[in-house]
Parts: C-alpha cells; sequence; structure tokens
C-alpha cells in the first residue's frame, strides 16, 4: 500500500466517522434523556437528505404533510391527556405548536418547491420539517410508555422505524437521490484533495461535540435534562417537567439527524432505507462510548469510519460483516466493566 | 392430566384443518407459516418474555437450519431427514459460539449485540460463494416418507404443525421444571436465585441455545417448505418480526407465541393484499401499519393478547397435589457439642475509598442465634453480602466449620448450608409461592434440562415440592400457598424468603431485616419459629432494626458503626454499653 492510498482511506473514514459522530451523539443524548435507544434516528438522516434534496428540485417532499399529521395526532394526545383540567391557554399553546407550526412549514414548503429557493433556505426548511417530526414522535409514541421498561422503549423503536421507513418509500419512491453542494469550493493539500463539504462536515461535527459537552456540563437546563435521565421521579419532585426534557432531546435527536443526511447527500447518494445502516454505525460508535460519554463516542465513530473505509477498500464484499462485528468485542468489554450485582426492573 | 385437554383438542383441530373440504388451499400456505413463525417465536417466549434476554436476532438461527440443509442436500445429496439433526446441531453451535461473547451482556447491550451479530451475520449470508450469494440455493429436495413426497403445502402442513406441537408441550415441560424455574428467576435480576445454587450465565446459555435449536428447526422446515433458501428471510428486519409475534401473543406465554403468528402472518397477509388497492400507493404499505400497530399495541396492552384471552376463558387450572410424604435427604450436621459454626476474622470492604467493612471480627456458633445491628449505613448489608460470596472480601477471612471459604461465589457458599433472605424481597412475582419457595431446594433436585422436558422428573419434582410445601406450612404460610408471590404483604413476602431459604435444609440462615414490615403477632410467630429453629440445630444470623425484637430473641448481639465492630455481647450488656448508647443517639452535650 503507498502512502497515497493510505492517507486517502484515512480521510474517507475522517469524514464518514465525522457524520457517524454526529449521530452517534444523537443516540446517547436520546439515551440518556429518556431511555429511548433511538433506531429511528436513521430515518431523520434519510428524511433530512432526501427533503432537502426534493426541496432543491423543485419536489414537494411529503414529510412536510407528514408533519402536519403528526401534529394533528399529538395535539388529540395532548387534549386527551389533560382533558380532566382544560385551560383555554393550554389548549392554545398545544395549538400553536402541534397544529399551526407544520401547517405553517407547510405552506412554505409549497412556496419553496415552486420558486427554486437558495440552498441555505432548502436547507433550513428541511432542518424544521425534520424538527418538528422528531418532536411529535416523542409526543406520540414515546411519550406514553415514558414510565416503561427500556426494552419496551427499544421495542416501540423499532416499530417506528418501520413505521417511518416505509413512509419514506411512500415518500421519496425507491430511486436514490443526490442534493447539490452547500459549499462549492475545493483545495489540494499535498496528495489530498479538501471539498468544501468535508470541511463543513468537519466543522459542523466538532462545533455540535463541543457544543453538547457544554450544555450538558456546564447548563442549568442540560443538567436537568441529565437529571431526568438519572430518576424521574426526582427530577420531577424538584420541578423538572419531564415530558419537555424529552421533547428536546428528540427535537436536537433530530436536528442533528436531519443536519447529517444534509451534509451526506451530496457526497454520495441516499436511498429511503439508507439511514437504517448508517443510524446503525452511529450506534456502534455510541455503544463504544457506553451511551454516555460525549467525547468517546466521537473518538469510536473516527474508528468506527476508518475501519469502514479501509475494509471497503481491502475486503469490500465483506465491508457491513466487518464493521458490524467491531461491536461484539466492545459490548463484551462494556458489559464485563458493568458492575456485578445488577438488578434489572420491569 | 386434566390441564393437557386443550392441548389435545388443539392438535385435534389443527389434524383435520387440511380435510375441510373446500377449504382454499391458500390458507393451508397461511397456516404453514405461521407454524413456522410459532417455532421461532416460542423460543423468543422462554427467551425474551421469560428469560428476559431480547434477541433481535433469531432469524440468523433460522438461516443456519436453513442453509444447511440446503447444502447438504443440493451440493452433497444427504437424505433431508439426516440434514435435520445436522441442522439442529449447527444452529445449536452457532449458539454456543455467539452466546459465548453476547449472553453476558447486561441491560440493553444484548438487544444492541444482537442486533449487530445478526446484520453480521446476513450481509454473511448474503456474500458467501457457497451459500449463492444474494440469489441463495434453489431446487432443495422436498421432504419424503417413503414414496410419499411433501410436494404441496398440504403435505408439509403436518410436518410443520406436529414439530410446533412437539416443541410446545416440551417446553411447557421445560418450564414447568426446577430448571424451568430457574430460568423463570432470572428475569427479575441474578442475586437471588445465585444465591440459591443456580448459575445465571449457564441458565441464560441454555435459553439461548434452545431458543436457537426452535429457529434452526424453523429454519430447517421453510427451506424445504420453499424448497428454496436465500439470504432475506434471515436478516433482522425478520428477525424484529419475530420479536413482534412474541410480544403482540404475550412473551411471557408459549401460547402467546403460536398466537401471535397466527395474528400477525394473518395480519401481514390482509395488510399486504388490501392496503395498495385502498391506497395505491407502491409498496411497503403494511410496514407503516405494522409500525403504527406496533407502537399502539405496546402503549394499550404490554402483555399481549395471550393473557388478556385466558382472563376471560372460563378455565380454572388444578390444584398441583402434593404428597407431602415425600422427603429429600437431610443435610449431615457436625454431632456433639457447641462449636464455631462461622468465623470472620477481620473482614473488610473497601468500594474506592469507602471503607464499608472495616476489619470485622466475630463468630456463630451452632445453635445460636447472633444479631447484627447498627444505625443505618453501618456495613451490616455488605457483611451480609461478604458473607454470601455475593461481594468478594477486600481482607480477611471467612470461614465455615473450619474451612475458609475464600471467596466462593453465592453459589458454592449455598453449597456448605448458609441460606439467606434479602433486605429487599427478591421473589418472582409472577410464580406462585410454592414455586418461589421450590427455588430454595434448587441444589437438592438433581433433574437437569432434558429429562424435564421429557417428563422423567416427575419423582425428582414431587420431592421437591413436598419440601417446598413442608417450609410453608412451618412459616405458618399454608393458606397462601398456591396465592402469586407478587399478591402478598411485604410481610408476608418477608417471611416466603424465609420459607425459600429453609429449603435449603441450612446450617446457617442469614435474616436481612426479616422483621421489618411485619406486624406484632407476626413478628411474635417468627420469633418463636426462629427459637424452634434453634432448638432443631440451626444457627441464625440476623440484621434487624427493631429491637425489641433483636433484645428477646437473640443470645449475642454484634454492634456495627460505620463498618466497625464497636461492641459484642449479651442483650444485656449492649443494652448497657456506653460506645453503643453512643452510636445510637449521639453524645450527650
Amino acid at each position: 500500500m503507498n502512502t497515497t492510498i493510505l492517507l486517502f482511506l484515512i480521510q474517507d473514514g475522517i469524514t464518514n466517522g465525522a457524520v457517524y459522530a454526529l449521530l452517534g451523539l444523537a443516540l446517547v443524548l436520546v439515551f440518556a434523556v429518556t431511555r429511548v435507544i433511538l433506531i429511528p434516528q436513521g430515518e431523520f438522516v434519510t428524511y433530512g437528505a432526501l427533503t432537502y434534496a426534493s426541496l432543491a428540485a423543485g419536489r414537494m417532499p411529503g414529510t412536510a404533510k407528514l408533519a402536519v399529521a403528526m401534529g394533528v395526532v399529538a395535539f388529540a394526545f395532548d387534549l386527551f391527556a389533560a382533558r380532566k383540567s382544560l385551560h383555554a391557554r393550554q389548549i392554545a399553546r398545544a395549538f400553536t405548536v402541534n397544529v399551526v407550526l407544520p401547517c405553517a412549514i407547510l405552506a412554505l414548503t409549497y412556496w419553496a418547491a415552486d420558486h427554486h429557493p437558495p440552498v441555505a433556505v432548502s436547507v433550513a426548511l428541511s432542518l424544521l420539517i425534520v424538527a418538528t417530526i422528531g418532536l411529535f414522535l416523542y409526543r406520540i409514541a414515546f411519550q406514553p410508555l415514558a414510565h416503561t421498561s427500556v426494552l419496551v422503549l427499544l421495542i416501540a423503536s423499532v416499530g417506528c422505524h418501520l413505521a417511518m421507513q416505509g413512509l419514506g418509500l411512500l415518500f421519496f419512491g425507491a430511486e436514490g437521490q443526490r442534493g447539490p453542494v452547500i459549499a462549492d469550493l475545493a483545495f489540494t493539500a499535498g496528495p489530498l484533495r479538501f471539498s468544501g463539504q468535508s470541511l463543513a462536515v468537519y466543522g459542523i461535527t466538532i462545533a455540535f461535540i463541543t457544543g453538547l459537552w457544554l450544555f450538558f456540563g456546564l447548563t442549568l437546563y442540560g443538567k436537568a435534562l441529565r437529571a431526568t435521565a438519572v430518576n424521574r421521579l426526582g427530577a420531577r419532585l424538584v420541578g423538572i417537567r419531564t415530558s419537555l426534557s424529552g421533547q428536546i432531546a428528540f427535537l436536537l435527536a433530530s436536528v442533528i439527524g436531519a443536519l447529517s443526511g444534509i451534509l451526506i447527500v451530496p457526497i454520495t447518494t441516499l436511498y429511503y432505507d439508507t439511514g437504517f445502516l448508517i443510524g446503525l454505525k452511529g450506534f456502534i460508535a455510541a455503544i463504544i462510548g457506553g451511551l454516555v460519554s460525549y467525547p468517546l463516542t466521537a473518538v469510536a465513530a473516527l474508528v468506527v469510519g476508518t475501519v469502514e473505509a479501509f475494509s471497503s477498500f481491502y475486503a469490500s464484499n465483506f465491508k457491513e460483516v466487518i464493521v458490524f462485528t467491531l461491536l461484539i468485542p466492545v459490548l463484551l468489554l462494556r458489559s464485563l466493566a458493568a458492575p456485578a450485582v445488577e438488578e434489572e426492573k420491569d | 392430566m386434566n390441564e393437557r385437554w386443550p392441548i389435545l383438542i388443539f392438535a385435534a383441530v389443527m389434524a383435520v384443518i387440511p380435510s375441510i373440504p373446500g377449504m382454499p388451499p391458500f390458507w393451508i400456505v397461511l397456516a404453514d407459516n405461521i407454524g413456522l413463525s410459532a417455532l421461532v417465536a416460542m423460543g423468543l417466549v422462554l427467551l425474551t418474555g421469560v428469560g428476559g434476554l431480547t434477541s433481535f436476532g433469531q432469524a440468523a438461527f433460522c438461516g443456519f437450519g436453513a442453509y444447511t440443509t440446503a447444502v447438504l442436500t443440493t451440493a452433497y445429496g444427504v437424505s433431508p431427514w439426516l440434514t435435520l439433526p445436522l441442522s439442529l446441531v449447527v444452529s445449536g453451535t452457532v449458539a454456543v459460539l455467539l452466546g459465548l461473547v453476547t449472553v453476558r451482556l447486561s441491560g440493553h447491550y444484548l438487544p444492541l449485540g444482537t442486533i449487530a451479530w445478526g446484520l453480521g451475520l446476513f450481509y454473511l449470508f448474503s456474500k458467501l460463494e457457497f451459500l449463492g450469494r444474494n440469489d441463495g440455493i434453489s431446487a432443495i429436495p422436498p421432504l419424503s416418507i417413503g414414496s410419499f413426497r411433501m410436494l404441496d403445502p398440504g403435505s408439509i402442513y403436518y410436518a410443520i404443525w406436529v414439530a410446533v406441537l412437539i416443541s410446545a408441550l416440551l417446553t411447557l415441560n421445560l418450564l414447568d421444571s426446577r430448571t424451568g424455574r430457574a430460568i423463570r428467576a432470572l428475569r427479575r435480576g441474578h442475586v437471588a436465585a445465585e444465591a440459591f445454587g443456580v448459575y445465571a450465565p449457564r441458565a441464560k446459555m441454555l435459553v439461548f441455545i434452545y431458543a436457537a435449536v426452535l429457529a434452526g428447526l424453523s429454519g430447517w422446515l421453510y427451506a424445504h417448505f420453499q424448497r428454496a433458501a436465500n439470504p432475506t428471510p434471515f436478516g433482522v428486519q425478520v428477525g424484529i418480526e419475530y420479536l413482534f409475534i412474541a410480544v403482540v401473543g404475550g412473551a411471557g406465554y408459549v401460547w402467546g407465541g403460536v398466537l401471535g403468528a397466527a395474528i400477525v402472518v394473518i395480519l401481514k397477509e390482509i395488510l399486504q393484499s388490501y392496503l395498495p388497492m385502498l391506497l395505491h400507493g407502491e409498496g411497503q404499505l403494511e410496514t407503516i401499519v405494522f409500525g403504527i400497530l406496533l407502537v399502539t399495541l405496546l402503549q394499550l396492552a404490554p402483555t399481549g393478547v395471550w393473557p388478556w384471552l385466558v382472563a376471560r376463558l372460563p378455565l380454572k387450572l388444578s390444584r398441583r397435589r402434593l404428597d407431602t410424604t415425600l422427603a429429600l435427604p437431610a443435610r449431615l450436621r457436625p454431632a456433639g457439642a457447641p462449636s464455631v459454626l462461622l468465623q470472620i476474622e477481620n473482614a473488610r470492604k473497601q468500594f474506592g475509598g469507602v471503607i464499608a467493612v472495616n476489619d470485622v471480627s466475630f463468630d456463630v456458633q451452632t445453635r445460636e442465634i447472633v444479631a447484627l445491628i447498627g444505625p443505618n449505613g453501618a456495613g451490616k448489608s455488605t457483611t451480609f453480602n461478604l458473607i454470601t460470596g455475593v461481594l468478594p472480601p477486600t481482607a480477611g477471612r471467612i470461614s465455615v466449620l473450619g474451612r475458609p471459604m475464600g471467596g466462593a461465589p453465592p453459589q458454592e457458599v449455598v453449597k456448605l448450608g448458609i441460606a439467606r433472605t434479602f433486605q429487599h424481597v427478591k421473589l418472582v412475582p409472577d410464580m406462585t409461592v410454592l414455586e418461589n419457595v421450590a427455588i430454595g431446594a434448587h441444589l437438592r433436585g438433581h433433574a437437569g434440562p432434558l429429562a424435564s422436558m421429557f417428563r422423567l422428573d416427575r419423582a425428582d419434582e414431587a420431592k421437591l415440592f413436598a419440601e417446598a410445601a413442608r417450609q410453608i406450612e412451618r412459616v405458618g404460610l399454608a393458606d397462601q400457598i398456591d396465592q402469586l408471590a407478587g399478591s402478598l404483604s411485604l410481610g408476608q413476602q418477608r417471611i416466603v424468603e424465609i420459607a425459600r431459604a429453609l429449603c435449603v435444609d441450612p446450617m446457617l440462615l442469614l435474616l436481612d431485616e426479616p422483621a421489618a414490615g411485619l406486624r406484632h403477632m407476626e413478628k411474635q410467630r417468627l420469633a418463636s419459629l426462629l427459637r424452634a429453629l434453634r432448638e432443631g440445630g440451626m444457627s441464625v444470623l440476623l440484621v434487624e432494626h427493631d429491637m425489641g425484637f433483636v433484645m428477646d430473641l437473640a443470645d449475642r448481639i454484634v454492634v456495627l458503626d460505620f463498618g466497625t465492630k464497636i461492641a459484642e455481647g449479651t442483650p444485656e450488656a449492649i443494652k448497657t454499653n456506653p460506645e453503643v448508647i453512643k452510636a445510637y443517639l449521639g453524645v450527650a452535650a
């Protein structure tokens, strides 16, 4: 192997790894706050990427309509949950967040799809659409299950993944799509060529990692979210609204997912079901990070990306086999390190 | 035989279904598919619902079953009947290898691990040359008996459903046995089961292999039913579907697996044939509805359809009749004058910088009740955990009858005749009092899983239950014997724990706050029971906060404070000991 190939593989690995790191972070975030292992994270990626690609191509993405539909259901859930004590202000607030907001976004999307908006507008709209979907997904699917075990949440998460992947096929069809690049510049350093896109990937990843780390470590709100994760009852007793924490976590996760999708869709062709595999690789990183540590997750993601790059070069047929088997020794080490006296609750 | 009737009726109904005139052949195909899924789901019931191990990767084991027979019958011309045991052995062996790395995983790492190897194996199936890559292997010969070849869905129907019924019976037998109780106890954590001699990793491995072999059987049947094998039905998506089936039917119930398979297969068929007509959309609409239904089901009925159905049927299970004259061999006890039974010398336990137990020494003689008291956080429960092997001591020596235990695990400690109860009750709430108590006699039974599956364990079982019933009567809970442990009051649950510990036939009984939550009369009954046990030759070491109870009962008291022993002596001496008074009430100003 010569140095150029080596450097090229490493660069490729780091670019992939950066995206996995973003996803891994989102997974850690959601798990830490809600104990949900977010399998539909991959769908946030595809939704974000394909919504962006559709808008850029002047097509109307079905995700905007999905957001409205989910908003209406979420509103119904809110009304049902508060049926014993309905206040006009509360209803108005729920109506604004759950119905007015997605409808406004839908109207904007209709307009944008016809007028070939600039890249920034497409990106912003795609993020908004997926963010609302993430928010409503928590409200509809997970908030009613918030008190149950990690296992029940995990199975529900799988259900959401199936439904959202099916919807993805409905919205975007079976063909793959690519989107326009975000930053159209490039320069070379030695044998390597850096595109603006890959630099954007690095920059945004680093910004998010530091941002989340600071948010959870230093701000009161971040600490409140962590407190919810450790003990829901305790958090409620000290005045933290646990359902709000969950919604914030899902909101952040869906934005991160959509953003990663938008970042990679100019580099690789995405299909309606690609997100699942990408999400799972983020998972491997998240699990190596023990679902708790942000910096460790980021490092692990880079390792996963690099292993993937090298194995696709040397044994491309067995690329996925190698990447997924990488998880087993890690899991083993993790569970050996876990405390021996562990009691599971139902 | 009473409880076998529904099964016989079910078998009879299934037997006549194909011969009903005018039965559409397509329904038979559905019934075949239901049977194939039910086999895998049954394994998952045992693995996930009963054993608490979630696996998304069961479809991969079907793959091993199917590909084994596919390769051997097509490339080497081996008879399908010869490949059956081989298919089962291959899936079982793969389960052993995967189990060695995954079964140890705790909590949510296990399901994630199964997703990982499920995906890995799927890609392996679709990339390997000799498995035909993505196209798979076709032209697999059908099953045949003599000249009768099971070519159509109606004839292999019998092979599939005979397999389902036999597997269901074997699984039910396994669950209703010594091994089955050990497996059922694991879902609520290992500590209690391990304290009575169950090796948790071994029991988990057993269910893991069992589930994999059932999946392998399903895969073998699938290969000869479809007469082809390709990677698609062995991927993680299908694995998820199997888990869905188990959850829908009722993950804790063997028949729930069969019912769930019926519901899901039929529902999927309806969705696939009618949804496109209804919505004019392109493909995969059923997955959307499927996913939404799954989430809805979890929100509305997290325990599944089977328990809901059973609660509405006028079925009453007949009470188990027990022959209490049967006896288990008793433990050999040292005869003669009182001697030191348990000796603790300079036991020490550190958690990082915290010294929970600081060079504590004391002993327990035969026929003696010793109480371990001290304020909260004094290290009493940690001392218990050191004695029972739950925690290894940092330093010091603990010996039983002069033999040092040398950091033996709980399963070995209980063999020495030391049985315990827990400060926080650790019973299996959805098992009856009798079954819970019988776990205590786990080490006194000998029937293995295979014997249990084929009902060769009945003599052994009858003795275990007789012993359990005797101990329940001894502690005064004979009226509650068939109630679910979870339905008793906390005080009664503590007494059940004592009965379970007595089933060990112990020399030393360790009781962690046995009187907490008991009413006055119950406390008095407990005290007289403990005195009777002492007269019978047993020793008792108890942690208790109720001073009246302790002072009345104990022969000797050891007082701990901040991990250090501050006093030891008779109740009278302890009552007036200035150090003890200081620890409990502080220094007078």
